[in-house]
């Protein structure tokens, strides 16, 4: 019986988390302009998506390209950083190891405006003109505490030992960092990327601030306009529909592997 | 070995210059009048704004309450979640997953369409059903992962010792699963208290929260009463991570 309620308390959450998601889902394979409105199954704004057929299509697929590129750039970028980042914190002690870490800790704390505007603030400073630049390095500011916070564990379970007996074998100290210390840290290195990658992707804030008015528009950006302007343009059912059944087929996928390593490890 | 320690600073200047620095701006322009005085007006400003006042009053309301209904909602869903007995699923906990994965304007954007189809009036009651349907996710995952990491013994032991079922939840479980609840209330209030286009949509601009009189000031270039404003939401925020800070890092590595 207390089985059949959590069951069912569990099941009425997600059905009120997805309604919308599937509601825009079901209405993306219709071609009326106006939602809920079903005018029969078509696949017409699909096609409009990836061939710019309606007013809205090609604009969208540019902010989904601009989105792409600045989420893989700072998601790189922050990983490379971060990761030397967190070997040179991990020798570090005391005091400054403290202040670094207080530091690194900022941007995970502070709301997305907040950083907007006081990066807003610091281009206008600093008077560099706003754009893709601007908000490519807002975005690592922001990512790059993520990829340490990943890295870091990863330094703790090394062994210090295996580095030096590299070294004492006759590896140069770039050899040594290469075939001994990336490899154990790459796991701590994905992650960071792919945490890195998705709060990239998912910015909204940021993005708008360090934007400028050069007419950048990301996803999210695209959206806010679209929204504002009242009519939503069709062609984003589709894209959601698309973006949400990636990234279910994806977890699962992670979920799975890591669910069979875990079995395999007991 | 001692060299390697150099390897932070890049990261440390880079620190200084996109995080530090950023803030130490808004705190000066907060203080500043347009010619680049002192000045202490911005700040008097928003103290005499009865607007500014009302609008910042509802910002905590509306984030006070999410993140309560975030709670009453999440722990029990978490719980469920993290019992082996009641739930066996891998799915079941990837699908409350998987709304944090998706960008947060295009749920809002959905929930809003269905509004609109339902015929609901926007305002207030779908701000903060919005409010929950966005933030749920992440109250329930940090919960879930301190209950699913806690060792039942403890449990086993209150209950051999003869307490109540219910006397086990409150003086055990509960208790325990607290750093949970506070990585969940930092992830759920700080990003409501400050939101701004999520407000805007599900209520069709009706409502305005503080972080819309922020944007609205800064893009109309009113950037010392803007700093003033985003001065006080930093406040907030480092008062309420005082209260958080145990372990607000904890879920978030967990995440993949």
């Amino acid at each position: 019986m207390k089985k059949f309620f959590a069951k069912l308390y569990i099941w009425i959450l997600l059905v009120i988390l997805y309604a919308p998601l599937v509601f825009i889902a079901i209405f993306s394979f219709t071609e009326a302009k106006a939602l809920g409105n079903w005018t029969g199954f078509s696949p017409r704004l699909y096609q409009s998506l990836f061939t710019g057929g309606m007013q809205g299509g090609s604009a969208l697929m540019k902010a989904v390209q601009n989105t792409l590129v600045i989420a893989i750039i700072a998601a790189a970028v922050a990983t490379l950083l971060g990761t030397i980042a967190a070997i040179g914190i991990h020798n570090l002690r005391g005091r400054k190891k403290q202040a670094i870490m207080f530091m690194n800790n900022i941007p995970m704390i502070n709301p997305d405006i907040i950083i907007g505007v006081s990066l807003f603030l610091l281009f206008v400073f600093l008077h560099i003109g706003q754009g893709m630049l601007t908000v490519i390095l807002a975005h690592i500011s922001f990512c790059t505490p993520y990829v340490v916070l990943s890295v870091l564990p990863k330094l703790s379970q090394m062994n210090p030992n295996i580095y030096e007996a590299a070294l004492d074998l006759g590896a140069t100290p770039h050899q040594a960092l290469w075939k001994v210390m990336v490899p154990q840290l790459r796991p701590g290195m994905l992650s960071g990327f792919i945490l890195a990658f998705t709060m990239s992707l998912d910015d909204f804030a940021v993005t708008f601030f360090t934007r400028g008015t050069v007419g950048l528009e990301t996803l999210s950006t695209y959206i806010y306009a679209d929204a504002r302007k009242g009519g939503l343009t069709p062609e984003l059912r589709p894209l959601m529909t698309i973006i949400f059944v990636v990234i279910l087929i994806l977890l699962i996928i992670i979920n799975l592997r890591r669910s069979k390593t875990q079995a395999e490890v007991k | 070995m001692t060299k390697r320690s150099n390897w932070s600073i890049p990261y440390f200047i880079f620190l200084v210059l996109f995080v530090v620095l950023p803030l130490v701006l808004v705190v000066v322009y907060a203080f500043q009048d347009n010619e680049g005085g002192f000045t202490l007006q911005n700040i008097g400003k928003f103290f005499s704004d009865s607007d500014a006042i009302s609008t910042f009053a509802l910002s905590l309301e509306v984030a006070i309450e999410n993140t309560l209904i975030c709670i009453l909602l999440g722990y029990p869903a978490a719980y469920i979640l993290a019992d082996k007995q009641l739930n066996r699923s891998a799915v079941t906990i990837v699908l409350f997953i998987l709304p944090m994965w998706i960008n947060a304007l295009m749920r809002t954007l959905a929930t809003t369409e269905l509004f609109n189809m339902l015929g609901f009036t926007l305002g207030k009651g779908t701000l903060l059903f919005g409010m929950v349907y966005d933030y749920l996710p992440f109250m329930i995952y940090p919960i879930y992962n301190i209950l699913q990491k806690m060792d039942k013994s403890y449990a086993e032991a209150a209950g051999d010792l003869g307490a109540t079922p219910r006397q086990v939840f409150l003086k055990v479980t509960l208790p325990l699963s607290m750093p949970g609840i506070m990585s969940g209330i930092m992830m759920v209030f700080m990003p409501t208290v400050s939101t701004f286009a999520i407000s805007e949509f599900l209520t069709n601009n009706k409502i305005k929260l503080f972080g819309t009189i922020i944007q609205e000031n800064i893009n109309s270039s009113m950037w010392n009463y803007g700093s003033a404003l985003a001065l006080i939401m930093l406040i907030i925020i480092g008062i309420t991570s005082l209260f958080t800070s145990d372990d607000s890092n904890a879920a978030e590595g967990g995440l993949i």
